[in-house]
């Protein structure tokens, strides 16, 4: 067995703390490299998976793997992972230097030879000749770097990041998010990174375990989970969704089709799970996968609806479309380089329109 | 008002009722140091004239200077042992989940409104029920008493005020419960445990209850006091000493006071500028 691909294994994992269940079986592989993360609402034990892997919780039952060592009677000063705290937990006390140096004691380095780390440390993370600043004169994105090169200066097997980036306002954070990226291709460890906000967690890993209620509902690459998600809750979790209610029909043929709401008859989609006639499913479609055209294209299914409201969002407009047979109007997401029959990014109410989109871009889904 | 806002208006009630309750309550004590320099026997108008020789006979008058001795030691002993407890209590009340937690504060605060007389008197009774000889030590271990609370108190703001993940961080760095103790928390706290000491010092330097009851044959200063007191030509030199426990004590109070709070603002404040 290769050891790389289960470098970190969450092996049937179960945290009850009194009678509340945080986390519900759970087992994970993380691999050897990765920058994996873990994507939920608030309360979905995310970040009480993450506490376990640095060893500030115990499982209450179940094992995880660190490179092929049990963690259970690890306490977190003998784990070879290190943590990047959501406060970034910067010692205030302590210069920067001091901080980024903290957990060096042990390796009983000379003077000289802590400070060149350190200084390599702060080249590394682009604060050079911030060694003797102190704690509290940092602003929140040099405090969340002084938490990451404290962590990194110890080289630890793998790096756990706890909604690092969420007290950063909007444009350090996209900022910060390729930094990071950068950095974690740089160093080449292990990054578990917790996060609450889809878009980062699209935007940085390499694979990603949604999780809800304690459970992992599905963990895949990020276009997988976008473009192929596997329950209506990761459909909706991630990007948003336009769920469609329908019906298998096979008319005892061997290729099935689906009649979705408004929609009318479509074919069922290839690598589909196998569906018995009459069985109720959701069709998912994203509103990016629908165009909008004045006339009814030729070459791909369409229907005809009506415009009812539209938002201009610059890159981008959002039209809603009511549709016959359909009480709620179908989200569109149109970039803004296409004109439409009522000018360039927003539509006239009523104006009628022909919703189309390509067949195979359609989602079949569980009905819930 | 222009310029302020709703809250910061000057309230001119306010201010009278503050002055006003400034002066009765400290009046009083400030007729201590006056009749202090008075060059008479008797405390009363009008003043007869300005001496320093209640200070000069104190400064000769070696019980005096016995009493004061056995007061520093015993304060200074209490204030390290109750400061101590007291980072113990602390440390565990604020980092510990346990049973019972609000029941076991209000017993540790429970002394600072529990009369001193009736630990006074039940410690006596078990001292001499132990076959205890009653010495400095038992004078001290009745100023535990009061002054543990104050230590808590001091302390448990401190190690509330910051943020247990940076406790977290330094077991995550590798160090274990004695390190980060040393490395983060006591740093942390150090302006707290300063405080500490120096209130619980001046609360048992300047406290007699305990001491009426708990003292030996060596008399703690206010013991002292309170036996010249028997004799009235002895009352001046007493105004003088009064006058300078006072004089030591208020500054140690406003330091302690300043101390416990110093630097609460800008470090512990550290995540208010997201």
């Amino acid at each position: 067995m290769s050891a790389d691909a289960d470098f970190i294994s969450i092996r049937n994992v179960t945290k009850m703390f009194g009678a509340f269940c945080a986390i519900d079986d759970v087992s994970i592989d993380i691999a050897r490299g990765e920058f994996f993360s873990l994507l939920g609402a608030s309360g979905c034990g995310k970040t009480t998976l993450l506490r376990m892997l640095a060893g500030f919780e115990f499982p209450s039952s179940g094992e995880i793997f660190i490179d092929a060592q049990p963690m259970s009677n690890v306490p977190p000063n003998h784990r070879p992972v290190n943590m990047v705290f959501q406060s970034y937990a910067i010692f205030p006390h302590l210069d920067v230097r001091d901080n980024i140096a903290y957990g060096l004691r042990k390796q009983k380095l000379p003077r000289a030879r802590r400070y060149e780390m350190v200084d390599e440390m702060l080249d590394l993370i682009k604060l050079g000749g911030y060694g003797t600043r102190k704690a509290n004169e940092l602003s929140g994105g040099q405090r969340q770097r002084i938490a990451l090169a404290r962590a990194l200066i110890l080289r630890p097997k793998v790096l756990l990041l706890d909604e690092p980036l969420g007290a950063l306002d909007k444009q350090l954070r996209e900022k910060m998010q390729l930094e990071l990226r950068e950095l974690q291709r740089k160093v080449g460890i292990t990054f578990v990174f917790v996060t609450h906000d889809q878009e980062e967690a699209l935007t940085l890993s390499d694979r990603i375990a949604v999780m809800q209620g304690g459970q992992v509902l599905q963990i895949d690459t990020p276009t997988g989970l976008y473009e192929a998600p596997r329950s209506r809750a990761v459909a909706s979790f991630i990007g948003s969704m336009n769920f469609f209610p329908g019906t298998v029909r096979r008319n005892g043929g061997p290729s099935a089709a689906i009649e979705a709401e408004g929609l009318g008859m479509l074919p069922m989609p290839e690598g589909q799970a196998e569906r018995p006639e009459g069985a109720a499913v959701q069709v998912a479609l994203r509103p990016e996968k629908f165009t909008l055209s004045a006339e009814q294209p030729a070459d791909r299914p369409a229907v005809e609806g009506r415009l009812a409201t539209s938002a201009f969002l610059g890159e981008r407009s959002h039209f809603f479309v009511r549709i016959e047979n359909r009480d709620a109007p179908v989200a569109v997401s149109v970039p803004n380089q296409a004109t439409l029959p009522g000018g360039p990014a927003t539509g006239q109410t009523d104006t009628p329109v022909w919703l189309s989109w390509s067949p195979g871009s359609v989602v079949v889904l569980d009905p819930d | 008002m222009r310029g302020g806002s709703y809250l910061r208006q000057p309230n001119r009630a306010l201010q009278v009722y503050a002055a006003v309750f400034l002066v009765v309550l400290y009046l009083p004590v400030l007729f201590i140091p006056l009749f202090s320099f008075n060059d008479s026997l008797y405390v009363r108008f009008p003043l007869k004239g300005f001496t320093l020789q209640w200070y000069v006979e104190l400064w000769s008058r070696d019980p005096v200077w016995n009493a004061t001795w056995n007061s520093v030691r015993v304060g200074l002993a209490v204030a390290v042992v109750s400061t101590i407890l007291g980072v113990v209590a602390a440390k565990a009340i604020t980092r510990y989940r346990m049973p019972g937690k609000s029941a076991l504060v209000t017993f540790i605060m429970m002394p600072l409104v529990i009369p001193g007389i009736i630990f006074g008197v039940a410690l006596l009774v078990l001292m001499s029920r132990l076959g205890v000889p009653l010495s400095l030590y038992t004078v001290a271990l009745g100023h535990l008493i009061v002054c543990l609370p104050f230590s808590v108190a001091t302390l448990l703001p401190r190690f509330e005020g910051f943020d247990t993940s940076i406790e977290e961080a330094s077991a995550d760095l590798g160090e274990n419960g004695w390190w980060t103790f040393w490395r983060v928390t006591f740093p942390m706290v150090f302006p707290g445990i300063l405080a500490s000491l120096l209130l619980t010092f001046t609360i048992s330097f300047d406290e007699f209850i305990m001491a009426f009851f708990l003292s030996g044959t060596d008399p703690t200063l206010p013991m002292y006091i309170w036996g010249q007191l028997r004799f009235p030509q002895e009352f001046p030199s007493i105004l003088a000493m009064a006058s300078l426990i006072l004089f030591f004590s208020i500054p140690l109070i406003f330091i302690a006071l300043w101390m416990g709070r110093a630097g609460m603002d800008t470090t512990f404040a550290d995540r208010s500028d997201r």
